[in-house]
């Protein structure tokens, strides 16, 4: 088990390199930056803007260098939890970060859990009772899911917190908690907010997770140890859980890997519509404003999260199958 | 005792001429069935699947009113109707005081609320106006070239038909969306086109050449895998020039969303061509000297190639979906390109939602062609599957 973590590990190393390069070429990718437009801006409103400063604004961003020791200063301060400096709120980004992070990890773990809990016992139950009418209830449930741009499902929530019961369900926390210390009533206020942007971006990847299960499940319980297990006389639960059941849930914890961008993706979309306390909001503004630095802080941590979720959801494959503990080879 | 001996020993022999075959004699029918090409029973097996044939029709329906979205449209895209901005939705009755009278609208009635100055229209149960069909309305240019007024249907002469309600500058809900879906499936469809090209030359390189080719393409594909689309969708698109024209933006989309949607048909290809690579029939055209181009191209290919066509129509709609989130954003596409992303702009707005909720609408289409494509990709990944039945 430890080589396997060892190697595991190892293997992270040159995904998380390969990433920061290219999250570094996409931030690069717009023409100009933003000290060039804030000058254009600048001198539009009909501004001098003495050459000396923008020399030594240039210096001090290090713009003036060639792109490949930009980079390297930016991947050195990153792994000294440096991110850099925001141009548009003129602080490093670490200030302007502060809990966004915090709450990001927060909002997709939970919605993690939802999914799982969720999409478990209906997958189960679909699968045993196939063709009934609570597996074809929940198989359109799912696809309707599927179907909604998760946005949009975001925006009927809203319309109908606001139009029926008159509140509204944006953010992530009561009003009077924003920009306050972390206090118990705020983490409680915290997870009062929580449900709706996670039922929302929970919808689409239970969908897919319940029908991936029922598949997994149905290919089982059609083989022949399930028969024999049945026609000696074992109890239909026993039959179930003992074995079919573990084996159709490699897949679905091997699946970690598929759900977790997508929930990001949902994640980031959502909370700009919910207006959530997240990483969405402010990427899309640093996005647009060209705040390359932040812009890419935040591309960075999505892509981190995702990477370390695959390799908790591969920990946990090897926990649960000797078969990929042993051969050390991630079944995929 | 001899009479019943011979009894015995004489058995009857028929006279007819005997035919060792009779018994494996084809009917019509089953002959038809077996000697089916694969893409024939994979076509009849679809067709038995209820679902994913109406979705196919639907489908259809939809892609090939893209050519004549403004012969359908009863408004052209941008007409401004400034004296019914933000109209509800109308109903089309058949009957007026108990007496049919054909498809027609009533009129509406217009006062402004002088506390919160929203416009409100109230139907006028008095005023008829039946809709005419193959009728002029709006000048537009079909396909930018002839000059011409057709519509299939209009609104009564200074009548409305707003069947979806109008939007903030009057335009017409219903006509807008149909105008979208000309953006909104195409930009699927070529999408598609670059993902499928991708995927299967770099697939196709990892899985034959093997070796450091497939453990680059592996590594690449890891890593863009690990990356959440959406973010990167964004960041990519941010870095679209704004100077760009709107057509110009519209294929920068469709590739960003290809480039980044490659790496599942890769490892399909990939994974399917190293396990076909060791059969017997593969290594049977090999020693006859079959050369590796035509290995793969006639042997290997054609065993997955439905499965390929099922998995891109089940990855159309995520890209469908993609270009909505990121017009939704204001990232993707801009007006006046109209697309269903771009329409849903201006939902954005609670407020507005709250107030003007048939903005919302344009989500409807999306559904429903997502949801079609998710029916139609299993059908055909049942029916492509030559094992069942």
């Amino acid at each position: 088990m430890l080589t396997f973590l060892a190697r595991r590990l190892f293997v992270m190393v040159p995904t998380l390199i390969m990433i920061s390069v290219l999250v570094f070429v996409i931030i690069q990718l717009p023409p100009g930056d933003f000290l060039s437009t804030y000058l254009n801006e600048l001198q539009s409103q009909g501004e001098a803007v003495d050459p000396a400063k923008i020399e030594f604004l240039k210096h001090q961003y290090g713009l003036d260098q060639p792109l490949y020791v930009q980079y390297f200063d930016w991947a050195w301060g990153l792994l000294h939890g440096d991110l850099g400096f925001s141009f548009e709120y003129n602080l490093p980004v670490t200030e302007v970060v502060g809990d966004r992070l915090w709450l990001s990890l927060v909002l997709n773990f939970s919605t993690i859990l939802f999914i799982y809990i969720v999409s478990f016992p209906i997958g189960i139950y679909s699968a045993t009772r196939q063709y009934s009418w609570g597996d074809y209830g929940f198989t359109l449930l799912g696809f309707l899911g599927l179907a909604m741009p998760n946005f949009l499902f975001a925006l009927i929530l809203l319309y109908y917190a606001n139009v029926v019961f008159g509140t509204s369900i944006g953010g992530l926390m009561d009003p009077e908690f924003i920009n306050q210390g972390w206090s118990f009533a705020k983490v409680m206020s915290v997870v009062e907010h929580l449900w709706a942007p996670v039922l929302v971006i929970g919808t689409s990847g239970t969908a897919s997770m319940i029908r991936r299960l029922r598949a997994n499940l149905l290919d089982e319980l059609s083989k022949q140890y399930v028969v024999t297990a049945h026609a000696k006389g074992l109890s239909p639960l026993k039959v179930l859980f003992k074995y079919p059941l573990r084996m159709a849930l490699n897949p679905f914890i091997a699946d970690i890997g598929n759900i977790l961008p997508q929930v990001v993706s949902g994640s980031v979309l959502v909370s700009v519509v919910m207006s959530l306390p997240t990483t969405g909001p402010m990427l899309l503004t640093a996005l647009q404003s060209q705040d390359m630095y932040l812009a890419g802080s935040f591309l960075m941590f999505l892509a981190l999260l995702t990477v370390v979720g695959m390799f908790v959801s591969d920990v946990l494959l090897a926990w649960l199958d000797p078969r990929i503990r042993l051969q050390g080879g991630v079944g995929k | 005792m001899s009479s019943d001996e011979e009894k015995r020993n004489a058995h009857f022999v028929d006279k007819a001429p005997f035919n060792p075959y009779e018994r494996d004699a084809l009917t019509p029918e089953q002959e038809k069935y077996y000697l089916a090409s694969q893409w024939r029973l994979t076509w009849w097996r679809l067709k038995r699947h209820r679902l994913a044939y109406v979705s196919l029709i639907i489908l259809a329906v939809m892609y090939a009113s893209v050519f004549i979205v403004e012969f359908i449209a009863p408004y052209a895209q941008e007409t401004r109707n400034s004296n019914f901005i933000h109209h509800p939705p109308q109903s089309i009755h058949l009957f007026h005081d108990g007496e049919f009278v054909g498809p027609f609208t009533y009129g509406t009635d217009f006062s402004v609320d002088m506390e919160t100055l929203k416009p409100n229209y109230v139907p006028n149960m008095d005023r008829v106006d039946r809709l005419r069909f193959f009728c002029s309305g709006d000048d537009y240019e079909f396909w930018g070239l002839i000059k011409t007024d057709f519509h299939f249907v209009c609104p009564a002469q200074d009548g409305t038909l707003f069947v979806f309600g109008t939007d903030r500058l009057g335009r017409d809900m219903f006509s807008r969306i149909i105008y979208g879906a000309r953006v909104s499936l195409t930009i699927g469809l070529v999408g598609i086109t670059v993902s499928f090209f991708l995927g299967i030359v770099i697939g196709g390189a990892a899985g034959y050449y093997g070796g450091w080719v497939d453990a680059t393409a592996q590594r690449v594909i890891e890593v863009i895998r690990s990356l959440p689309e959406i973010p990167l969708w964004m960041a990519l698109s941010a870095a679209l020039p704004v100077t760009w024209s709107p057509i110009l933006i519209y294929f920068g989309i469709t590739i960003i969303l290809g480039l980044i949607d490659w790496t599942g048909l890769a490892r399909a290809v990939r994974s399917k061509l190293l396990a076909l690579r060791e059969e017997d029939y593969a290594l049977a055209a090999r020693l006859m000297g079959a050369k590796p181009k035509r290995i793969v191209a006639r042997h290997l290919l054609p065993n997955f190639a439905s499965h390929l066509i099922a998995s891109v129509t089940l990855s159309i709609p995520n890209m469908i979906l993609g270009e909505t989130a990121l017009s939704f954003l204001g990232l993707g596409l801009r007006a006046p390109v109209t697309s269903w992303g771009v329409l849903l702009n201006d939902a954005q707005n609670i407020n507005a939602v709250a107030v003007y909720p048939w903005l919302m609408l344009p989500v409807v289409p999306v559904v429903i062609v997502v949801l079609a494509f998710n029916f139609l990709g299993d059908g055909l990944r049942d029916a492509a599957d030559p094992y069942k039945n």
